[in-house]
């Protein structure tokens, strides 16, 4: 039972964190395409790389204003929604609700295009030029986000509201409190843990949106959409290095929520008032049976480190020894295909026309590079064809990384060698 | 007393759909004197209280404060403060800021606060505590917070649902002689709501009893215990033995009612029946536990009641003894403990004898019990 249980929790947690763990490895890997295997050079040049990359900089900083605007919108929105829906008379409360929350139903490419639309034709209506900020793509992202986000803000609401004495509303208003006064000291504070998980929510939603962003984001790509254009050009491993630090950034922001909760609990516990436990920093004490701080300094550890060993380490040693491991590698491959080819001729000449040549070809499946079945017959043509042609197929055609990776590698490791780099 | 506010309801009707909350309310509180309504619970007491502290507005008829049509009048500008049932303490601030919230809403500075919530803490003998938050404090400190809380204010009028339903036995009767003390101290009308007759009995200068939605009896305590005006009333407000029958004469005040099991019994009339009672008419007389004694004499007629004893209990102060009565009811006699040693009279018959001017005859009628 144990040993079911064990093997149950590590493919599920395989399958959740693998794909994450797997792509933050490529961020480290000398290749050109982001890929774990086979384990070249460990390298940071890809943080360089994504730091130097202007599209993905300004895509990050595009989505921050986005994310920043969409969580305020949504924010508001969302709280009046809830609020509305509390005071409605009980009969349409049903109605309300199922129009406030249908946002989150319709399709985020819906709402794309009808933001756009619905814009476009209240500009034209004003008789606004099409440089207007109705078509300001920042605008536009952010009320088209802000139509299904504040939903999602507005159920956090209710879900809190639910909870709310009304008495204490009255209670206030009794001792001469305005309705203002009331919402101000008495609602809002109460509020207040609402607000914080709305807005968190509201920021990751927005900054992950991609088909509603896609409609409306004009003359500002967010980062999805630099990511999506980047996927469709050909993408390099500073792709996995954004991704290994936004899971960093993810692990450290929960983590560190986790540590204040626990401290607030612990000093709730002890009768002790929360400032006195949450002020100062109290490692020992902390660490005693707390997991996540426990981790969290391993964490720290590990990125220092990670720091300071790459400001001093540098993979060029590495990456001329692989390359000309490969390149050795390379022209045995070349010399043997040449020499196959010349059998084939040969054979041709012996049995007529043969279609698919690769076919009776075993060696050069088991002898290719990569691991891919594509490699081995694609193998063959690159070498006959001129090269552009033959990196591009594959690559639209198949996305994977093991598949064509050995096409790659040796239009790539041509090249280079070429160029004498 | 007389210098306060005081408060008045005029035909005060309030509906919540087709549903009656209060019937034809007309109550006329005194300014500065404390006024109960008493009556069990669902019977329309919260309504009335947030009719007067503004939060509803009747159906029909008016309330006015100091004279003072208070129609169309919000809480918030009403002189009015209202202790709620569970109190409602902001869980949020602490306790000073509890106590001041209505100087803040005022824009009072946090200093002047402060001093003021010291004094009022003091009052309340919770020096000390004012940093505390309220899920801090035992269930009596938070009703004295609640009670500082209102008083900070300064309403004419302070409205008490139900404070003390909460605490325990020992805290309720403690609380009950400060709230007293308080109300004289500040001189202020008290509007207090219970279901507990001990509270309204103890502490008011009037109490009204209600039953779903009607007022039955406006009066002080003590009338109201000796002098009920309907049977609802008699039944509710303290112990009483029941017995049924038809009026079989009637003379100066007093009424002769014979009864199934029991015999003919003689009694005052009591309550607004005493000019329209007459013979043949079904009607109920009440007989409190303590009006009754063992009688010394069983010869005579009219004020006697045999029956068997089925049960003594001694709780102290008095002997109840318990004897079957009419329909399987029984009926209780209370005797006062004179420290002297008595002997048991389980499964004997008794003869018990009662005064006539303190046994009430009423019309027939509604009881609490049913
Ligand atoms: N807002 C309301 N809507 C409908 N019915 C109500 C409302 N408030 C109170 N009632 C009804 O009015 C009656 C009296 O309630 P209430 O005044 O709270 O009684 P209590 O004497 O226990 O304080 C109850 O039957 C209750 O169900
Ligand atoms: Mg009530």
């Amino acid at each position: 039972m144990k040993v079911f249980l064990g093997l149950y929790l590590v493919v599920f947690f395989g399958y959740l964190l693998g794909p994450l763990v797997i792509m933050s490895i490529t961020g480290f890997n000398s290749p050109g395409f982001p890929r774990a295997a086979p384990w070249e050079c460990l390298t940071f040049e890809w943080f360089d790389v994504l730091y130097n990359d202007k599209r993905i900089v300004n895509g990050i900083q595009n989505s921050l204003i986005i994310g920043i605007g969409t969580v305020i919108l949504s924010v508001v929105m969302g709280m009046a929604g809830s609020l509305v829906l509390t005071q409605i008379w009980p009969k349409l409360r049903a109605t309300y609700y199922t129009i406030v929350i249908a946002p989150i139903l319709i399709p985020g490419v819906v709402l794309g295009i009808s933001t756009l639309v619905f814009w476009d034709r209240i500009n034209v209506m004003l008789g606004f030029t099409s440089d207007s900020f109705l078509h300001n793509g920042i605008f536009l992202t952010i009320l088209g986000q802000s139509t299904f986000i504040a939903s999602y803000c507005m159920l956090v609401f209710v879900a809190r509201l639910q909870r709310f004495d009304v008495g204490l509303t009255e209670a206030a208003l009794d001792l001469g409190a305005t309705n203002v006064q009331a919402f101000r000291k008495i609602l809002l504070p109460f509020l207040k843990p609402a607000i914080g998980s709305a807005a968190v929510l509201a920021f990751l939603a927005s900054f992950e949106n991609y088909n509603t962003t896609t409609f409306t984001f004009g003359k500002y790509p967010t980062l999805t959409i630099e990511l999506a254009q980047k996927v469709r050009y050909g993408i390099n491993p500073s792709i996995s290095t954004l991704a290994f630090l936004i899971v960093v950034l993810t692990i450290v922001g929960a983590l560190s929520h986790e540590i204040y909760q626990r401290r607030k609990q612990l000093a709730l516990a002890n009768g002790a008032p929360v400032g006195a436990v949450t002020g100062g920093f109290q490692l020992p004490k902390l660490l005693r049976g707390n997991p996540a701080a426990i981790v969290m300094v391993i964490l720290a550890v590990g990125g220092f480190s990670t720091i300071w060993f790459a400001s001093v380490y540098s993979p060029e040693a590495c990456k001329i020894e692989v390359r000309e491991e490969k390149r050795a590698h390379q022209q045995q491959l070349i010399d043997q295909i040449k020499q196959q080819q010349i059998e084939r001729e040969q054979q041709k000449l012996q049995k007529g026309p043969d279609i698919f040549g690769a076919d009776k070809n075993p060696a050069g499946t088991l002898e290719s590079p990569g691991k891919g079945s594509f490699g081995s017959v694609f193998d063959p043509q690159n070498l006959d064809k001129a090269g552009p042609e033959g990196s591009t197929a594959p690559s639209s055609a198949n996305p994977g990384a093991g598949a064509f990776g050995s096409v790659f590698d040796t239009q790539n490791l041509k090249k280079q060698t070429e160029s004498g780099n | 007393m007389g210098a306060g506010v005081g408060v008045e309801l005029k035909d005060v009707w309030i509906r919540f759909g087709d549903f009656v909350a209060v019937r034809e309310a007309n109550v006329n509180i005194e300014g500065g004197s404390f006024f109960s309504f008493l009556g069990p619970s669902g019977c329309g007491k919260t309504t009335i209280l947030r009719a007067v502290s503004g939060f509803l507005e009747p159906s029909d008829g008016q309330v006015l404060i100091g004279g003072k049509d208070m129609a169309g009048i919000g809480p918030n500008k009403r002189p009015t403060a209202l202790i709620f049932q569970n109190l409602a303490l902001f869980p949020l601030m602490k306790v000073w800021e509890n106590i001041t919230f209505s100087l803040e809403v005022q824009g009072i500075g946090a200093a002047d606060r402060r001093k003021r919530a010291d004094e009022l803490l003091e009052m309340i003998a919770l020096t000390g505590q004012g940093d505390k938050l309220p899920s801090e404090l035992s269930g009596g400190q938070k009703q004295r917070v609640a009670i500082a809380r209102a008083l900070c204010a300064q309403p004419d009028v302070l409205l008490l649902d139900e404070p003390l339903s909460a605490l325990d036995l020992k805290l309720r009767q403690h609380m009950r002689t400060e709230l007293r003390q308080i109300q004289q101290r500040v001189g202020i009308t008290f509007i207090y709501i219970t279901h507990d007759q001990g509270e309204a009995l103890t502490m008011s200068d009037r109490v009204a009893v209600m039953r779903h939605g009607i007022i039955d009896q406006i009066s002080d305590g003590q009338s109201i215990y000796d002098d009920p005006s309907t049977p609802f009333v008699a039944s509710f407000v303290g112990e009483n033995n029941v017995f049924r029958g038809k009026v079989k004469s009637v003379e100066n005040g007093m009424a002769v009612v014979s009864t199934n099991r029991t015999g003919d019994l003689r009694a005052r009339i009591g309550g607004a029946a005493k000019n329209n009672l007459k013979a043949g008419d079904e009607a109920m007389i009440f007989i409190r536990p303590e009006a009754f004694s063992i009688a010394t004499d069983t010869g005579n007629t009219g004020n006697q009641v045999k029956a068997l004893v089925t049960n003594e209990e001694f709780e102290g102060q008095a002997y109840n003894v318990f004897l079957e009565g009419d329909e399987g009811k029984q009926i209780k006699m209370s005797l006062v403990n004179q420290g002297k040693v008595r002997s048991s009279s389980m499964g004997k018959d008794m003869t018990l004898e009662y005064d006539p001017e303190q046994a009430t005859v009423l019309p027939k009628g509604e009881l609490a019990s049913e």
